[in-house]
């Protein structure tokens, strides 16, 4: 296990590289920078001056080893827009985005894993047909619009929460559903399509051959074989909601990281932008190293391989 | 009294053609300590015996019997709640597939503990001596490591042993192996097979046998049940079946068998010509019928289950007779 660990961090380590490496590239290919930062109406010695004063004049692995050596200490530089660095914006905007994401994904698994198990031990009832209807219309529902609904009902028709702001945990209540609405059908259908895979397993007639009790049957023999794949997808679909959330964060008025990266991206705001791709992509890299090393710990036969 | 006594076992399938009748009211029993062979090749229903037994029938199963008692206790009206404290305590299984029987998420130690801590209530380490001890019994060395070990890490062979193990935990009166040598290769089938033998007279179980292979296996036991088609056409002691087979299809099986010294080298092997018969809807008069080479117009009729000597009967109209003549091939024009 601790040496399967290490090899997973090394692999890590080496993707987000990578990733920096991308990432800075694409915004020097994406147009020349001094340019956009000056504007429009800016002269050509202006623009210039600029391309002196932010360094863009060096060779460009000059410029991409600098900013490498500053983000390993968190010095991503200052935004261009802001009168503050990069850090502080980030570490300003992250605990929205946490919380919203965290919250999002426990509602989502919270829902999603007894509902899917339910469905695949009632398959093909009516608890299953409905099962799949929240799914369907889960997946199918554009989350802005089903923000938009909820808002509608519970902070305007009701006035049970609050529909904007960041405030306290009331405000991230109505953005977790709307989030963990959208995480939450295929979490459901791949455990039900777990649950149905595994509970015709061999090993569930052996532990029922044993008379263990229905719920020792299904918690712990089928549901631990099942969920496996579910972790990887719940890992995958966190990255995504701390990553991708700009949508409910726009509907909600939440100032988190995504919202973040839109108005950077829109303000030509480069090392704001840069860092918050590097850092979505850590949030990814160390989310999927935590989904390997609980599947290994969930399966067994992953951890000599 | 007889530890498991049977009379008039049907299982039926709903299927999409009609009803499969997989199992057509068999009768047979089981005494303390006896080892029962049920023979018959696939599709006889004989795994679907064990699982009626063990209340393991898939959902859409159909189980009626006109008598279906474990040491006295009906298992027809017992509650799945009441049968699951027999399962595994009092009768265990062992399962045709070694290598797909045990969980791979759980170490051995987990699994073969589970069981008696369910039933007997023991505490995990008392749980765990009993398991080092039947490992050790089973012919597992390094016992105590194995507990931590999963079963991806063991082979086919030793994983049968592990099983059987497991079954053994809760000294159960009666242990049903559903053909487990089949799936592993010939050195292991005997080494396995001999194990059983040994342990069920060292422990006193009863043991249902179910197997294919009327050759080797069955002869391990005290009596033997052929099946076809979901009925048993014949059942005595093994000495006397395999002396004086009352029934043709028992003869064709036996006539399967390669014997050593006897059988030429190269020759062709016997084989029963023809195929089972579909079990979907009634079958009417005798099902071996179609493939029986003394087949008389008589077997259109169904045919009684006939005595021969002491405990031997076979369902056949002419068990009690000299084996009659071939019918003569038509003579094509």
């Amino acid at each position: 296990m601790g040496t399967f660990i290490i090899r997973r961090i090394l692999v890590a380590i080496s993707v987000a590289l990578t990733i920096s490496i991308v990432s800075f590239m694409l915004l020097h290919l994406s147009g020349d920078l001094a340019t956009s930062i000056a504007g429009p109406e800016a002269t050509a010695e202006q623009v210039e001056q600029i391309r002196i004063d932010y360094g863009l004049d060096r060779p460009i692995v000059n410029q991409y080893l600098d900013w490498l050596g500053g983000a390993l200490t968190f010095d991503f530089g200052r935004s261009y827009y802001y009168q503050s660095t990069v850090v502080d914006l980030i570490v300003d905007r992250m605990p929205i985005t946490l919380t919203l994401g965290g919250l999002a994904l426990a509602l989502a698994v919270s829902i999603a894993i007894p509902l899917g198990v339910l469905a695949a031990l009632k398959r093909d009832t009516w608890v299953d047909r409905l099962a799949l209807l929240f799914a369907v219309v889960g997946q199918a529902m554009p989350s802005f619009w089903f923000g938009l609904t909820l808002i509608v009902i519970f902070a305007v028709t009701l006035q049970w929460l609050p529909a904007a702001g960041s405030d306290g945990w009331q405000h991230f209540v109505l953005p977790a559903i709307a989030l963990g609405y959208y995480a939450t059908p295929a979490m459901m259908r791949l455990t039900r399509t777990g649950m149905l895979e595994v509970l015709e397993a061999d090993y569930i007639r052996t532990a029922r051959a044993k008379g263990l009790r229905t719920g020792s049957v299904i918690f712990k023999h089928a549901l631990r074989n099942a969920i496996i794949p579910v972790v990887a997808l719940a890992a995958v679909e966190l990255g995504f909601m701390l990553g991708g959330s700009v949508v409910i964060e726009s509907v909600f008025s939440l100032n988190g990281l995504g919202q973040l990266a839109w108005d950077a991206i829109s303000r030509n705001d480069y090392p704001v932008v840069q860092a918050v791709v590097l850092i979505i992509a850590l949030f990814y890299i160390v989310l999927t190293l935590l989904a390997d090393v609980a599947n290994a710990a969930l399966d067994p036969r992953i951890r000599t391989r | 009294m007889p530890l498991l006594d049977v009379k008039n076992l049907r299982v039926d399938l709903p299927v999409e053609a009609g009803t499969l009748h997989a199992v057509r009211g068999i009768d047979f029993h089981v005494d303390r300590g006896e080892m029962l062979c049920l023979v018959g090749e696939s599709g006889c229903g004989k795994s679907m015996t064990s699982l009626a037994l063990m209340g393991l029938l898939p959902r859409k199963a159909r189980l009626t019997a006109d008598r279906l008692e474990f040491d006295g206790i009906d298992l027809t009206t017992l509650s799945e709640r009441r049968r699951s404290d027999l399962r595994g305590a009092r009768m265990s299984m062992i399962f045709q597939e070694p290598m797909t029987a045990l969980n791979p998420a759980y170490t051995l130690g987990n699994q073969l503990c589970e069981g008696v801590i369910r039933h007997r209530g023991v505490s995990r380490r008392e749980a765990s001596e009993r398991a080092i001890y039947l490992l050790e019994r089973v012919g597992i060395s390094a016992a105590k490591d194995r507990l931590n070990q999963y079963p991806h890490q063991l082979s086919g062979g030793l994983r049968q042993r592990v099983m059987i193990a497991m079954a053994l935990m809760c000294e159960p009166d009666l242990i049903i192996a559903d053909e487990p040598t089949t799936a592993l290769d010939v050195t292991i089938q005997a080494q396995i097979l001999r194990l059983l033998r040994e342990l069920q007279q060292e422990f006193g179980t009863a043991v249902i046998f179910i197997t294919h292979d009327l050759g080797v296996v069955a002869r391990i036991a005290d009596r033997v049940s052929v099946m076809y088609a979901g009925e048993v056409i014949e059942s005595a002691p093994t000495p006397a079946l395999y002396a004086n087979p009352g029934h043709p299809y028992t003869r064709g099986l036996l006539s399967c068998i390669p014997a050593p010294g006897k059988t030429p080298p190269g020759s062709r092997l016997q084989a029963i010509p023809g195929v089972v018969p579909s079990l979907v809807g009634n079958v009417e008069g005798c099902a071996f019928r179609n493939r029986c080479p003394q087949a008389q117009p008589t077997c259109e009729r169904t045919p009684p289950l006939k005595s021969l000597l002491d405990d031997h009967q076979a369902r056949c109209h002419f068990a009690d007779q000299s084996v009659p003549a071939p019918r003569q091939p038509e003579t094509m024009s």
